[in-house]
């Protein structure tokens, strides 16, 4: 066993000095390498970490989400309808909540403007997240102001929105419920949709469909519904973003197929003479492995590390807009890390492994030719 | 059809070790018809030379697919929440017919692999090539099972359907729905206690019988498959119960978490590398009578046989262990 280790370790270093005598051209390959890991990893990282806010935040929403459809289409809910509901076993609470959206032509972005019944506020006094305190330069005193039906409304900032949250308030408005009316137009007695709370869950489909059967224009949105799409989507998102890389990943399988194994004239020469003083076909084979494993190790742990700084410390520059979502007041989030097994075992299949199975062949070829051939 | 990177990797894998395998299986063909290793021809050389990449193409063909196995598994965790009903792998591999498939084709074709590379290694350390026809026969039993499981595993994928929120009706066709079963059934834990320790024993007697007397090598793989299944449904059965702490809930795979401190890492690993160990062995052992592998034989035989013991006795030591120190107490309802 230890002699084992030391013919490998003996390989390694010559390995090692091997590749430092040729620097361009393995410094070269080990760069492609290392971008090509760090785009995918960068990738990975971020929309996993979306996924995992995504479900932190939905943690603390509403089981049910009523709305109620009229030619297939959301409208208001009458508040009556949480008599028609009747009792429901097991639906803890029930809650009208009234919200909307406000366009800013100003900054350019869309406020959500929220109405809880929760939080004592005057018709003059609003609460806002720190997203918009940020863009519009308002502190707590200031007045902020909302233009809708031709006319102005001005709010004194009671509060600004806890940081931790931005990344759900950052856009957050509150006011009054009676300011929300005279704003919007909402009459009395309509609301925007009904919350419900359930404790089990496994009671909450149950309910969605007596709810359904109660009560025929409503539809419930559950939770886990959200939860699971946001699931599916973030990983589509995703696998789109690896399908257009894909293109990447050929070129640099080519590359490697190419370069790697290196059957230029002079490695060439280098393996005839080994051969020559008395290495075997499966020494060779052995030394170049090491070398696989060498360039491939040093790439994968480049690029993910350059991949966690940019995506944990960068908020991911490069890729934001397009996994993330549109918006003009962006929240500013530090992002959970968060690494498994899934990634990394990914991330092997589509850096490590191409480029293994694509440099096989070439090594091989080289290391049955036999030496009075090459040195020749 | 979902659009995931780890379903596509392992899609891409699948694909490529099936092409790997394919080249092999050309190979092996020609090889099988041509191989004289008394005739000192080009065609001879070319093909001695050429086992050199066969060898090295399937050590890494079958190292990617215990890889894959493993990315099997973590897929199917991670999808769990985008099935109704989906509480972990289990229900994610309910959800079509083809997942349970997929993942025993897998299995099999990594022991199959282990033993491939057993006789491969045997084969190399004979001066003439003594197992080269079986080794390629061996082969070409494997590249169907490779086929099939690109074909199942695609299929899998292909036919999975997320239940995704719909514009029209939220819920309601989730409701309609109906979801996946979340559970595997179970045999009866003293069933499962019965087979995992009469295996084991069958195990330690037929390992110590080899090691004494040089014989028995295929009967102590034999009883390492029986010791293999019957512990994978001991897993099921009881063992998993006592590391959830809890009477009803059977995933081989949550064990896995770190919810649950890792615990089916303890128990796998040693499982499936005992396993394996026992396969090589009684693979290599059959070869004693080919007087050019036969120092070779001697040397690792003992050595696998050995090393698949202890491995053996660390599992069914940790698994005892998982059962003694939990929590939960079944004692009065199993009697």
């Amino acid at each position: 066993m230890i002699e084992f280790i030391r013919k490998q370790a003996y390989l390694v270093d010559f390995t090692l000095s091997s590749l430092l005598r040729r620097k361009g051209k393995n410094f070269g390959l080990l760069f492609v390498y290392t971008l090509i890991v760090f785009m995918l990893a960068s990738v990975m990282l971020f929309t996993h970490s979306l996924k995992k806010e995504a479900g932190i935040i939905l943690q603390q929403s509403p089981e049910i989400i009523v709305q109620r459809l009229v030619a297939g289409r959301h409208a208001l809910i009458p508040a009556d309808y949480i008599e028609k509901m009747g009792r429901l076993r097991g639906v803890t609470s029930k809650k009208a909540r009234l919200w909307g959206y406000f366009y800013n032509p100003v900054v350019k972005a869309n406020y959500t403007v929220m109405a809880p019944d929760h939080l004592v506020l005057t018709t003059t006094e609003v609460i806002i997240g720190a997203g918009i305190a940020r863009t519009i330069g308002l502190d707590i005193g200031d007045y902020f102001t909302l233009r809708a039906n031709n006319d102005t409304f001005s709010f004194q900032v009671k509060d600004i929105l806890d940081k931790h949250s931005e990344l759900v308030s950052t856009d957050l408005v509150l006011i009054s419920q009676k300011a929300f009316r005279v704003i919007t137009g909402i009459p009395e007695g309509q609301f925007t949709d009904i919350v419900l709370s359930v404790r089990n869950p496994r009671e909450v489909r149950k309910v969605a469909e007596k709810l359904v059967q109660k009560l025929p224009d409503v539809r419930p949105v559950l939770r886990e519904e959200i939860l699971r799409t946001y699931d599916s989507i973030f990983s589509w998102r995703q696998g789109i973003v690896f399908v257009l890389l894909v293109g990447a990943l050929m070129a640099f399988v080519i590359f490697a197929w190419d370069k790697a194994p290196g059957l230029s004239a002079e490695e060439k020469r280098e393996i005839g003479i080994l051969k020559a003083i008395g290495w075997e076909s499966g020494d060779i084979l052995r030394m170049k492995f090491w070398e696989g494993i060498i360039i491939s190790l040093s790439a994968f742990m480049l690029g993910y590390l350059a991949a966690y700084l940019h995506v944990f410390y960068s908020s991911a520059v490069l890729f934001e807009p397009v996994l993330k979502g549109w918006a003009t007041l962006y929240p500013q989030f530090r992002l959970v890390p968060f690494i498994d097994g899934l990634q990394i075992a990914t991330l092997f299949f589509f850096t490590i492994f191409p480029y293994v199975v694509a440099t096989i062949i070439p090594i091989w070829k080289a290391s049955v030719t036999d030496p009075d051939a090459i040195m020749r | 059809m979902l659009l995931s990177p780890a379903i596509l990797a392992l899609i891409l894998v699948s694909a490529v070790i099936c092409l790997m395998l394919m080249l092999a299986g050309g190979f092996a063909i020609q090889l099988l018809r041509l191989w004289d290793i008394n005739s000192g021809s080009e065609l001879q050389l070319r093909l001695e030379r050429r086992t050199y990449l066969i060898s090295t193409l399937l050590t890494w063909a079958f190292a990617s697919e215990l890889i894959s196995l493993m990315l099997f598994i973590y897929n199917a965790e991670s999808m769990s929440g985008q099935f109704v009903g989906a509480m972990c792998a289990t229900g994610v591999l309910n959800v079509n017919e083809w997942g349970w498939p997929t993942l025993f084709l897998k299995i099999v074709i990594f022991f199959s692999g282990t033993i491939w590379l057993a006789l491969n290694y045997l084969d190399n350390k004979g001066f003439d090539y003594p197992l080269i026809r079986i080794k390629y026969y061996l082969l070409l039993l494997i590249l169907p099972m490779v086929v099939t499981e690109f074909y199942v595993q695609t299929r899998y994928f292909l036919e999975m359907d997320p239940d995704v929120i719909t514009s029209c009706c939220g819920s309601l066709f989730s409701v309609d729905a109906k979801g996946v079963a979340a559970e595997v059934s179970s045999l009866s834990p003293r069933d499962a206690i019965f087979a995992l320790y009469g295996t084991g024993l069958l195990v330690m007697l037929s390992g110590t019988w080899y090691l004494l007397r040089k014989q028995g090598g295929l009967i102590f793989s034999l009883s390492g498959i029986a010791a293999f299944v019957a512990a994978i449904m001991s897993i099921i059965s009881y063992i998993s119960l006592y590391i959830y702490e809890h009477p009803h809930h059977h995933c081989p795979f949550c064990i896995l978490k770190s919810g649950h401190d890792y615990a089916g890492y303890t128990l796998y690993v040693p499982l499936f590398l005992a396993t394996s160990l026992a396969l090589a062995a009684g693979s290599i052992s059959l070869w004693r009578r080919i007087p050019s592998v036969n120092s070779a034989v001697e040397i690792y035989a003992p050595k696998l046989v050995y090393l698949a013991l202890i491995l053996f006795n660390i599992f069914y030591a940790l698994a005892a262990w998982w059962v003694w120190q939990s929590n939960l107490s079944m004692g009065s309802i199993w009697q």
